[in-house]
């Protein structure tokens, strides 16, 4: 009877195991636990990336960033889950990361059938296709026959078919599992075409081995905005994270940042002043301390150095784009902080 | 200390009313095998909750409704199977998958068990560079990951090394470059040539049926040998080529020839599949030439000089005295070799091959969010050819069997 | 008389000379007939083609000096082992030991520690075997993960999706084969059991693994295995795939034991029951410990293959001695040197196989002579 007594135990155990369900909000398991976990990728430059020291960079890392110095004041509070897009929604939905910055589409299906929530946008993107120089093409409706490599689990993937499927064109897709393989079978000449979104193919063109000898065409056949993702059920953490994405927007549109944040404290503008929390309860009312954003632009920054730090060198210009604010002529808009 | 005596076997407890009922085997087999199958049954009800739960929180309906969705995506190869971007469903893609397994698969086991009986044999050879050659071959590959070599083959050795479409290697229909292998793709011209030929092949094969039972006949009453196959295959040339004279060519070739980007036309082997077959044809090569030569060092001594003392060439010693012997120890080990490169198969994904893991289990998946019903399907497929194996190798095992005196 | 017999053999005569030496060696293997010294000649000419530009790629022309690509562009022609000397670190340790080479002595020490458990287990005479086992089973995994996670041990942490490289691989491995032994045992007996209900859920849960592929049962591990459990339960990615191994390799280990069950002679079982045992007294004091002695060479067998395999776990993202090579080799300062990372890779895969598919051989002739006597 030992083994059947064995089993016994083991299988109370992992029933013990199994209903120990944590009820405790985002915002308090975070606190308990000490850091934000933020699913990142596993490496695309200016979005996130690994430098020399195996610190993530990019513009999808300082939303983590930029989340924990609001929760904790303090930016290094911060941990990475490196995701491929096919595990990425798996990762938020079961608990292993708090937030998703992982260069993610916001679409209607993702909405509603993910269990997931788009906050807001920390960048607005569109896919385009990259060829190689010497094939002599012009535009994307040359395209037909092509051998198109593409990342699996993408928006992406269905754009691609949907463009050529319009324009009754023929393609072959070669579907890699991350982005630095797709890299590599492009410049090793598995295929003729790379698409991807525009950000991405400017990042990735720079990692070629003759970065000259490919192009970016014109066109831009789908919208991408790209944002950070939560979980369904916790409208506090929501909260949080939209609202950190709308307070560098917003520091960006008073013209706060990083630089001039202390100073700013003396401002008499009533808007900055509830920005950065002298006046008002605004971090109270997300359950977070009232220099929330303060802490946010002292050690991120305000969106536009955001961008020029990570999105500029890819050569991707935001005066004029739509990542511009909506007071110079982009879509950027952040309701106020009142 | 120990308690009454069990008995195993058929015997029965002799006498049961002495035993304490909890010390009867019987009934403590019974209260095992129930209390198993309650765990197991409550584990799988906690696990279907949870799935249940999770999924309705992911907000994904379980079902089968989305096998008639249109797949949203493209596929680049699919020799037999029809797809139509817009038109096709996802059970459509998961057919595809399958398809692209086997075709994988049966290509690799061809050139696995050719390769695998060269090297086999070669390992035996009396040359000592040819064994030594043999054996190197085979410790190298049995003893690297098969991955490695797929990948190392695909990104290391044939994407770097061949040429660009437009700088093709080979020429008349046949060429190779990045992208793949093109050969010429016959077509039916006219139906009457095409029936002709169709016509000429089928006598020919009868001739060489004919034929070869008159020459196994003849060898056993006069014991002269001639090859009623040869004989056979030279009458079906001349039958096909009379055909093709008074009917006409049976098919046209479409050749590949150069589109904008890539060959358009002829068949198109692409390179990720060129690489995979490759790959698990070199690694699985190497398992079926150990095979070989323990089969036919297991061959018994006698058989060799035996056979040497009949004045058999070593051809005709190996190919009919010592291999058929062999073949009995052979068989069962490479089977399951079989089984195994089908399994390695699924590496597919990590070359943009478009087998059921990298496209069912992989992009269906992702689009869908079916985890569990597309990977109980994929389990399933690899489950029935699994089967499949075990029951060739069974009915193989049994005609063995009946062949051992 | 006595004179005439010689009481001490003569010496042997030497063979004549055209039946020794290495001429007659050559004679004998190499141009024993036509066919034979026209392979031979064959062989001469593919070696002449095949050795000399692959000694000179790898050796004569290869750059080991030098710390970034510039080495390797200004050599040209030849490996660049530069680029493993540089990334040495990070392909057998992984991210996380790859830029605190300060904190390697904790893998390694790890690593020495299990060798030096291990290695008394071989030892014929130690009498502590089965206490020395248990401690590798039940608390060197607990001082094996501090030191090298680092968590209750106060140093610095690293997190285990910064594990990587050859550390990684055989952690899978080693943590692997190790969990899946008792349910691999118990599988075992249980296909040999004599209740139904038990016999046909172990046929079923081994047939099921063996039929699978492994990157199936990972994808089911990674994408799965979240599902299975309430939302909260939150299971570390090296953690699932262990978990995903475990099971699959259980019911490899399960045939390998049955193997060694069936080897067993009947009249142990019988002698057995003649002494009173009850079934787990008889497997656990009789059976079992000459079964598994048995079973030894085909475990190590199913081990291998899941040292090779372990390398799938690179499809499902973790940086595995594979995936971190080709990662490294892919990263910006040294691209274009994947055959270097491949061969690299390959090549320690290659001396761990070889060496344990050697022992396997040897332990099986060993064992073979020991039972027939």
């Amino acid at each position: 009877m030992k083994a059947g007594k064995l089993m016994i135990a083991t299988f109370a155990l992992l029933g013990l195991s199994l209903s120990a369900a944590s009820a405790a909000t985002t915002l308090e398991a975070i606190k308990a636990k000490g850091h934000v976990q933020c699913g990142v990728t596993t490496g695309l430059a200016g979005f996130s990336a690994p430098d020399d020291k195996g610190a993530y960079q990019g513009i999808d890392a300082d939303v983590c960033y930029a989340v924990a110095a609001a929760v904790f004041g303090d930016r290094s509070k911060t941990k990475f889950t490196p995701l491929t897009a096919k595990e990425r929604f798996t990762a938020l939905a079961s608990g292993e990361i708090d937030i998703l910055s992982r260069n993610t589409t916001h679409t209607l299906t993702r909405d509603s059938s993910l269990g997931i929530n788009f906050t807001y946008y920390n960048y607005i993107d569109g896919q385009g296709f990259m060829v190689k120089k010497d094939l002599g093409v012009k535009s994307v409706k040359e395209l037909s026959g092509a051998k198109i490599c593409i990342q699996a689990g993408t928006t992406t993937e269905l754009n691609l078919a949907d463009y050529f499927r319009t324009n009754s064109m023929k393609f072959q897709p070669v579907v890699y599992d991350t982005s630095i393989q797709t890299r590599e079978g492009f410049d090793k000449g598995a295929c003729d075409v790379l698409t991807s979104d525009k950000s991405q193919l400017a990042a990735l063109r720079t990692e070629l081995k003759d970065p000259k000898g490919s192009i970016i065409l014109p066109e831009t056949i789908s919208k991408e905005p790209l944002g950070p993702v939560v979980r369904q059920g916790d409208d506090q953490w929501f909260n949080i994270v939209k609202w950190v994405l709308y307070g560098v927007i917003n520091a960006d549109e008073l013209g706060v940042s990083s630089k001039n944040v202390v100073a700013m404290k003396n401002s008499k503008n009533p808007n900055i002043r509830r920005l950065i929390g002298v006046e008002g309860e605004m971090g109270r009312k997300l359950g977070l301390s009232n220099d929330w954003l303060f802490n946010v632009i002292k050690q991120v920054g305000n969106y536009d150095e955001i961008y020029q730090r990570n999105i500029a060198p890819l050569g991707l210009i935001r005066k004029g784009s739509v990542n511009a604010l909506w007071t110079k002529g982009g879509v950027l808009y952040a309701p106020p902080v009142r | 200390m120990l308690g009454p005596k069990k008995m195993s076997g058929p015997h029965k407890t002799p006498n049961p009313h002495n035993i304490p009922w909890h010390r009867n085997p019987d009934i403590r087999g019974y209260i095992a095998q129930g209390l198993l199958a309650a765990l197991i049954a409550w584990g799988l009800y906690v696990i279907y909750g949870n799935t249940v739960t999770n999924m309705e929180a992911r907000g994904i309906p379980i079902g089968f409704g989305f096998l008639n969705e249109v797949a949203p995506f493209g596929v680049a190869f699919s020799p037999f199977i029809d797809f139509t971007l817009g038109e096709s469903t996802y059970l459509t893609i998961f057919f595809i998958g399958i398809q692209n397994t086997i075709i994988v698969s049966i290509l690799g086991i061809i050139a696995a068990t050719f390769l695998g009986f060269v090297i086999g044999i070669m390992r035996l050879s009396p040359n000592w560079f040819v064994s030594k050659f043999a054996s190197l071959y085979i410790e190298i590959f049995r003893n690297i990951p098969i991955l490695l070599l797929i990948m190392f083959w695909n990104f290391a050795v044939f994407l770097p090394s061949l040429p660009l479409p437009r700088q093709s290697l080979g020429g008349d229909g046949f060429f190779l470059n990045k992208r793949g292998v093109y050969l010429p793709k016959p077509m039916v011209e006219n139906s009457g040539a095409f029936i002709a030929f169709l016509v000429a092949v089928v006598a020919g094969i009868l001739v060489i049926w004919g034929l070869r039972r008159y020459a196994k006949r003849q060898q056993e009453q006069t014991g002269k040998s001639f090859s009623g196959l040869l004989a056979g295959l030279g009458v079906l040339m001349v039958l096909v080529g009379l055909s093709a004279l008074i009917f006409g060519s049976p098919f046209i070739f479409d050749t590949p020839t150069l589109g904008r980007f890539n060959l358009t036309g002829g068949i198109e082997i692409p390179l990720p599949l060129f690489s995979l077959w490759f790959a698990l044809t070199t690694y699985t090569a190497a398992f079926i030439a150990e095979n070989v030569r323990g089969g036919i060092s297991a061959v018994s001594k006698g058989q060799w000089e035996a056979a040497s003392a009949l004045g058999l060439s070593r051809t005709h010693l190996l190919r009919f005295v010592i291999i058929p012997q062999a073949m009995r120890v052979i068989v069962p080990p490479s089977i399951s070799q079989f089984l195994n490169l089908t399994k390695n198969s699924s590496l597919a994904t990590a070359i943009a091959y478009e087998d059921i893991v990298a496209m069912w289990a992989g992009t269906a998946l992702n689009q869908t969010g079916q985890a569990l019903i597309i990977i109980a399907m994929t389990v399933l497929v690899y489950e029935i050819l699994s089967l499949t194996t075990s029951l060739i190798l069974n009915i193989y095992n049994k005609r063995i069997q009946l062949v051992e005196r | 008389m006595s004179a005439l017999i010689k009481h001490t053999p003569l010496p042997d005569r030497p063979p004549p000379s055209s039946q020794t030496g290495i001429v007659h060696w050559a004679k004998q293997h190499l141009f024993s007939s036509t066919t034979n010294s026209l392979l031979t000649l064959a062989s001469f000419y593919v070696l002449f083609l095949l050795v000399p530009p692959l000694v000179n790629w790898a050796l004569l022309s290869a750059t080991l000096e030098g710390t970034d690509r510039s080495a390797c562009e200004a050599n040209g022609g030849g490996a660049c082992w530069t680029f493993i000397k540089i990334r040495f670190n990070q392909i057998m340790f992984g991210l996380y030991y790859g830029s605190h080479p300060e904190q390697i002595w904790r893998p390694v020490l790890a690593f020495f520690m299990l060798i030096g458990l291990v290695a008394p287990l071989f030892i014929e005479r130690f009498s502590y075997k089965g206490l020395l086992a248990g401690f590798i089973l039940l608390i060197f995994p607990f001082i094996a993960f501090a030191l090298i996670h680092g968590a209750w041990l106060g140093l610095p942490v690293a997190e285990t999706n910064e594990w990587g490289g050859f550390m990684l691989t055989f952690i899978l491995s080693i943590v692997g084969i190790i969990a899946a032994l008792p349910l691999g045992i118990l599988l075992a007996l249980g296909r040999r059991s004599e209740l139904p209900v038990v016999r046909s859920f172990c046929v079923f849960f081994i047939e099921l693994w063996r039929g699978t592929p492994l990157i199936t049962v990972l994808f089911m591990a990674s994408v799965l295995l979240p599902l299975f459990f309430p939302s909260g339960v939150d299971l570390d990615k090296v953690l699932r795939a262990l978990i995903g191994i475990t099971l699959f390799q259980s019911a490899y280990t399960a045939e390998a034991i049955r193997g060694g069950l069936q080897a067993i002679p009947k009249g142990q079982f019988e002698a057995a029951d003649a002494l009173g045992l009850a079934y787990w007294e008889k497997m656990t004091f009789i059976i079992l410990p000459q079964a598994l002695k048995i079973s030894i060479p085909g475990i190590v067998n199913t081990f291998i293959e899941l040292f090779k395999d372990t390398t799938l776990v690179s499809i499902i993202g973790l940086l595995d001695l594979l995936n971190m090579s080709q990662t490294a080799a892919q990263s910006a300062e040294w691209r274009g040197y994947d055959t270097e990372a491949y061969i690299f890779a390959a090549f320690i895969f290659w001396i761990f196989c070889y060496g344990m598919s050697r022992y396997s051989q040897n332990l099986e002739t060993k064992l073979d002579r020991g039972h027939k006597n």
